[in-house]
């Protein structure tokens, strides 16, 4: 854990740092310069979280942050020292359903609905979806589509993925 | 991303302490960590502002004080500036995405740099990027940039749109460096390019926004931030518009403008905005404005459009704020 005030890091030096991802606390050394995206994919293995643009355009890399959707391409690992970080990984793990193979609600929409082509943005879009859901202001699917602005989809699935959100909004409200 | 020292500051007094040449402070990082992927930004050193106790919005005098490092979404939802202050809940929620603004900073936003592509492009010259390197964007791919207080210099754009909000609402900027304290009418936060577009604000070295503090509220029903951009969403204005009157019957008793997308800064003309008041809140008024403000108006070589463009946005958007019709935020038709 770095402690505050303290001094200034030299280049080339790894920092220890704790994060919990998807429920699991990971003590870890990392050099300042290393994006949460880049920890998560090349030194995590969890390569569910895509780098798209990597420069904060697209979406494909958004994650949990504490709960929170983020940009994991824009954050740097470092600065999150103690944050619980949420991945497509671990979005079953929310979903709370119980059995192996249980998915999360969106994880479920998302098929039902056909609410992908590639795939490559799908990751960025659930966890955008739960991130959205969480901060509880969109509504109407007018609004659903504003929220979601921040998600690129190539393959041009937007509708199915608004279809695959009301879904389960209208399902949670039941 | 170049190499760096990282600190992580506990207190505003050790970050400034922790301050000097090459030194950025971080807090979301957004653009910050965007630029140094491209080189533009090569800090010798991150400052990281983010455990500072610095992210509160609390009532202040007749107004409201917003923490720098309150993030862009919790001040746009806060429910005292939904209640009194929905030009800059509105203005905000116009700008950038859900993940962005769930991370960048009420100072970050302040400090935003601008997105002209020579900018980024380190194989391009920049004046901004390289002082006395010259300026491709005069002559060249120049369609998002000014049309107000632009140089031979830089004619580079300030690309925020809570700012806009912010000149329009006359907030008033609080800071603390290696001098102690200050604050900074909005008005002159940012300034224009001259022959040094190098430097974006009137902050000295090692400085730090502390806060943003709004005077009382005075437009939680005429208001409206219209923005106008190459797609609904997502994108940086070609031009914004952030108004609030006052009215006394059909009278206008005050009134407030500030324009986004055409200038180094949140453009406000003050003539107009005199111009205004105690005039009858009718089209014939709202046109005789916006004359004023785009007759100082220059095109580059392929922004002409944006005069005319900005002439409408600011009739369309004192409409509506005289009408108390927002721009909608999911609504994209203009009414």
């Amino acid at each position: 854990m770095l402690l505050e005030h303290s001094p200034p890091v030299r280049a080339d030096t790894g920092l220890d740092i704790t994060l919990t991802i998807n429920g699991q606390r990971r003590e870890l050394q990392v050099a300042p310069w290393t994006t949460l995206l880049d920890l998560l994919r090349e030194k995590l293995d969890l390569t569910g979280t895509k780098k798209g643009c990597d420069h904060g355009q697209c979406g494909a890399c958004t994650v949990l942050v504490n709960g929170t959707r983020v940009n994991a391409c824009l954050t740097l690992a470092v600065m999150k020292d103690g944050a619980e970080i949420t991945t497509v990984e671990g979005l079953a793990g929310l979903g709370d359903r119980g059995g192996s193979n249980a998915l999360h609600p969106i994880q479920e929409a998302f098929i039902e609905h056909d609410a992908f082509q590639c795939g490559y943005c799908t990751p960025g879009q659930l966890c955008s979806s739960v991130g959205m859901m969480n901060e509880g202001h969109a509504t109407s699917r007018e609004e659903i589509r504003e929220a979601m602005s921040g998600n690129l989809c190539r393959c041009g699935a937007y509708t199915n993925i608004v279809d695959a959100i009301e879904d389960v909004m209208q399902g949670a409200g039941r | 991303m170049n190499r760096f020292d990282y600190v992580r500051a506990g207190t505003v007094a050790e970050a400034v302490q922790a301050y000097g040449a090459g030194a950025r402070f971080i807090a979301g990082g957004t653009n910050l960590i965007d630029l140094m992927k491209y080189d533009v930004e090569k800090p010798g050193r991150l400052i990281d502002i983010t455990r500072l106790p610095l992210d509160a919005i609390e009532a202040h005098e007749n107004g409201l004080r917003l923490g720098a490092l309150a993030t862009n979404a919790k001040v746009a939802y806060d429910e005292r500036v939904t209640a009194q202050y929905p030009l800059l809940r509105n203005a905000i929620l116009a700008g950038a995405s859900a993940q962005l603004r769930n991370a960048a900073s009420t100072g970050g936003n302040l400090l935003q740099r601008t997105r002209c592509y020579y900018f980024y492009d380190t194989a391009t010259p920049c004046n901004k990027r390289e002082p006395g390197s010259g300026c491709p964007a005069i002559g060249g791919v120049n369609r998002i940039h000014a049309i107000f207080g632009a140089s031979e210099s830089c004619i580079a754009t300030h690309p925020s749109d809570m700012c806009v909000a912010l000149a329009a609402l006359e907030a008033t900027v609080r800071v603390s460096g290696p001098q102690g304290e200050r604050t900074i009418p909005f008005a002159d936060f940012h300034r224009l390019p001259g022959d040094s577009p190098e430097i974006d604000t009137n902050l000295t070295p090692g400085e730090i926004v502390v806060s943003v503090d709004l005077p009382a509220s005075k437009f939680p029903q005429h208001y409206t931030y219209l923005k106008l951009r190459d797609r609904l969403s997502y994108a940086f204005a070609l031009v914004s518009v952030a108004a609030g009157v006052e009215l006394d019957g059909d009278t206008i008793k005050t009134a407030r403008l500030a324009l986004g997308g055409v200038a180094h800064k949140p453009w406000r003309n003050r003539e107009a905005e005199a111009l205004l008041e105690g005039k009858p809140a009718t089209r014939e008024s709202f046109q005789q404005a916006a004359d004023l403000i785009v007759s100082e108006a220059k095109p580059q070589s392929a922004n002409g459009f944006k005069i005319e463009l900005a002439r409408r946005a600011i009739v369309r958007g004192l409409e509506q704020a005289a009408a108390g019709t927002p721009q909608s935020l999911s609504d994209k038709r203009i009414q």
